[in-house]
């Protein structure tokens, strides 16, 4: 292996590769490529042979089927989603992506498909008690402050686990952090397994992960606790994350989505794979 | 490209606040890695066939693998086992910055049996057989004349693993501790300022290795005052071969 | 459970492999784009020119001395600003796909970079000097010389250095998994995650690792016996 040689076929091989992917996208989106998590069940999973199926993987398909596109499922970790949306890896990102204000400032959104609560799961032997019920918050520090003053208070001193770089995280920290202890991880499935072990005490996420955890693992001892928080401070819910400017894409993808919701698909495939019907409410 | 001074401000004040954890990391697993290497390197030259292979395992292993999944075999990988937990290890294995240090530090360990190792190897034979002739034996042959050789042969190479070590520490913010790394990704992953952000990171990072380079220069120039010393370690040939897995 | 691993339908044997061969590409690709700039930082830290050469160490201090996973982080987040502006120049509409792979192997690359200029470096100075002077003496031309007795010392002393430099990178692959790609690393998380199985999968993505790495060493001592094979030991 000669020096000069390696050179000229590095060269080469770097100009065959970027010329290679040098590829426009067609504005006619008859062909898109979405981007997902793969560990996130129910929402997305990956199967052995490397396809995904889930809540999401399975609307994105009917979805494709009335778009008349396309569409190729590629996987992604959570925290590269959007800057891989933003420099042109997928088109689309379909991962409960929550409509948030700081992710407006960055990417566009579809219409939300689901708009699903977010809640605690502990162990059951932790015998953790955070009331119940569904709680209404507005994403208003101080309007939402005196709501969670009764959660405060119980989990003052406890470790709770979530996910970086989600509407949750921040939820959390700005509630919570002055009275219990924060973890964070970078993929879901990570906080429950150090719930399962007793790192943590108790988890937050949203409803339908929670509820697909509780699925599988019926012996894990695991249960939900404390109240269905819900409301305008997860946005108006989860939708594909595009990127800004791509406005017939995101025409594109309404329309199908609005058709899924009508004939009631969203509501049944919601049904199958949360066992709880998330679909928004009616804009 | 505008600088957004006080967003810049803010992100150094929040990645200073993550350097104690940084330094706990790097301190504490260097300290142990050294000890446990030193251990490591006795089995490695031992007469103890079965110690000898012990030892050899044990570095291919740690030698062999990435830290992460080292990192994410320890932290999670354990947890899983019911023994684990009842065990009187668990707190220390519970708690992720003592888990960290712990994988750090057998991770190291691997690393600088090897340097160790080398440094004996560069111990001239003539050297043990003329301080045999003279009567030195065991404890006073290795005080005299094999520590302080081998110590002053693979000082390069254990600088190089050390500032190795230093960097080793952003993966522990993978597993949920609060170190720089882990405080840049979190505000790089909020706020989508990367350049920003790595910037502040970058430049923590540098003034670190800086001193730590400097610390190292000053201790071999005090060890061998006649040698001219150079203050990057890693052009001794030897020093990269022996990083060889 | 050892089903899990395996190649039936629940097994991820396949997959596993395939992304062990995956670690084995990126790498290459990364040691080759760190060859390209270890030979261009190792001819700048050895030219005459103090700027040259300031920039050299720079470059190697710089990415010597900042944690992989920072680069990586940079090259990922911060790709989309440097694709789009570098497309913009070229006249490309809209947005340019970049592979996943070509991010990982920059960013690698780049780090290792930094380690094969200072392997380059002193193989360049360890290129015994007398014959040099002979060589010139006689008047061989500049290029005669380069190929006839430069590059095969430098690639004799390279060797060993350059086999270091291809473990390090090998498992800073396992870093790239941050970028999506579906590298080694990334295959054991997913499949741990989906089935629970964390030790499981763990421990045989480390075994893949050591395999690779195995056979690394075993490549690589061959290579070093076959190119020292002319060579006296002056």
């Amino acid at each position: 292996m000669n020096n000069n040689k390696t050179r000229f076929a590095a060269c080469s091989l770097m100009l065959l590769m970027t010329s290679v992917s040098l590829t426009t996208h067609a504005k006619e989106w008859d062909s898109i490529q979405i981007a997902t998590e793969g560990v996130y069940e129910p929402w997305n999973r990956t199967l052995p042979d490397g396809s995904f199926d889930g809540f999401e993987p399975e609307m994105a398909k009917v979805l494709c089927e009335r778009m008349k596109a396309r569409c190729t499922i590629v996987a992604q970790d959570w925290d590269g989603l959007i800057p891989g949306l933003k420099a042109g890896k997928f088109d689309v990102v379909m991962d409960a992506l929550a409509i948030s204000p700081e992710r407006r400032k960055v990417i566009d959104f579809s219409r939300p498909y689901t708009k699903a609560p977010a809640t605690f799961i502990a162990l059951q032997s932790s015998a953790i008690d955070l009331g119940s019920g569904t709680l209404q918050l507005q994403g208003n520090p101080e309007r939402d402050t005196p709501a969670v003053e009764a959660l405060r208070e119980r989990l003052k001193g406890k470790l709770i686990g979530i996910v970086t770089g989600t509407v949750y995280s921040k939820f959390i920290r700005d509630q919570f952090g002055q009275v219990a202890t924060i973890r964070e991880y970078k993929t879901p499935p990570e906080p429950l397994m150090d719930l399962k072990n007793g790192r943590v005490d108790v988890v937050f996420e949203d409803l339908g992960f929670l509820s697909g955890e509780l699925q599988r693992g019926s012996d894990s001892g695991l249960v939900l606790v404390g109240p269905a928080i819900n409301g305008p401070i997860w946005g108006e819910g989860e939708a594909f994350g595009i990127r800004p400017g791509e406005a017939a894409l995101k025409a594109k993808l309404d329309a199908a989505i609005d058709s899924l919701i009508a004939d009631g698909t969203i509501s049944q495939l919601s049904r199958k794979w949360f066992k709880h019907d998330f679909t928004p409410p009616s804009q | 490209m505008s600088v957004d001074i006080a967003f810049v401000g803010d992100t150094l004040l929040q990645l200073l606040r993550a350097l104690p954890t940084t330094l706990l990391l790097f301190a504490a697993s260097v300290a142990i890695g050294t000890l446990l290497a030193l251990l490591l390197v006795w089995m490695r030259v031992c007469e103890v066939a079965v110690l000898r292979h012990l030892a050899r395992s044990y570095i291919f292993l740690f030698r062999g693998s990435p830290l992460l999944i080292q990192m994410f075999l320890l932290y999670y990988g354990l947890s899983q086992f019911p023994e684990v937990r009842q065990s009187p290890f668990w707190p220390v294995l519970r708690d992720p910055l003592s888990c960290a240090v712990i994988a750090l530090a057998l991770c190291t360990a691997g690393y600088m049996a090897e340097i160790f190792r080398g440094g004996l190897l560069a111990v001239p034979p003539q050297q043990i057989e003329a301080a045999r002739a003279a009567g030195m034996s065991g404890g006073l042959l290795a005080r005299r004349i094999i520590i302080p050789i081998a110590l002053r042969s693979c000082l390069p190479a254990y600088s190089t693993e050390i500032i190795l070590m230093m960097k080793a520490t952003s993966l522990a913010s993978l597993v949920t501790v609060y170190e720089v790394s882990g405080v840049a990704q979190r505000i790089i992953a909020e706020t989508y300022r990367t350049l920003e952000v790595f910037l502040c990171a970058a430049l923590i990072y540098l003034v670190l290795n800086f001193l730590i380079v400097r610390t190292l220069a000053w201790v071999e120039q005090r060890l061998s005052p006649r040698q001219p010393v150079t203050a990057s370690p890693t052009t001794k040939k030897y020093a990269l071969s022996v990083r060889r897995g | 459970m050892i089903d899990l691993i395996g190649f039936g339908a629940k097994g991820w044997g396949s997959v596993l492999l395939m992304a062990a061969l995956m670690t084995v590409l990126v790498t290459l690709a990364a040691l080759l784009v760190g060859a390209v700039l270890g030979a261009l930082v190792a001819a700048a830290k050895l030219h005459p020119s103090g700027l040259l050469r300031a920039l050299g160490d720079g470059y190697t201090t710089v990415f010597r001395g900042i944690p992989e996973l920072l680069v990586i982080y940079l090259f990922f987040y911060g790709g989309s600003a440097l694709v789009s502006s570098v497309g913009g120049l070229f006249g490309a509409e809209g947005f340019i796909s970049m592979p996943a792979f070509l991010v990982g192997a920059l960013a690698v690359g780049v780090v290792s970079g930094a380690y094969q200029a200072e392997v380059y470096r002193g193989a360049f100075q360890a290129v015994s000097r007398s014959e040099l002077e002979a060589a010139k003496a006689i008047g061989m031309p500049l290029m005669l010389r380069f190929r006839r007795i430069v590059a095969p010392q430098i690639l004799r002393f390279a060797l060993p250095g350059i086999g270091g430099v291809w473990q390090i990178t090998l498992k800073d692959s396992a870093l790239i998994s941050v970028t999506g790609l579906v590298e080694l690393m990334r295959a054991s998380r997913v499949a741990a995650a989906s089935t629970g199985q964390f030790v499981l999968f763990f421990m045989t993505g480390c075994a893949l690792y050591l395999v690779l790495t195995g056979i690394s060493n075993l490549v690589f001592s061959r290579a070093e016996l076959r190119v020292g094979r002319t060579f006296r030991r002056s």
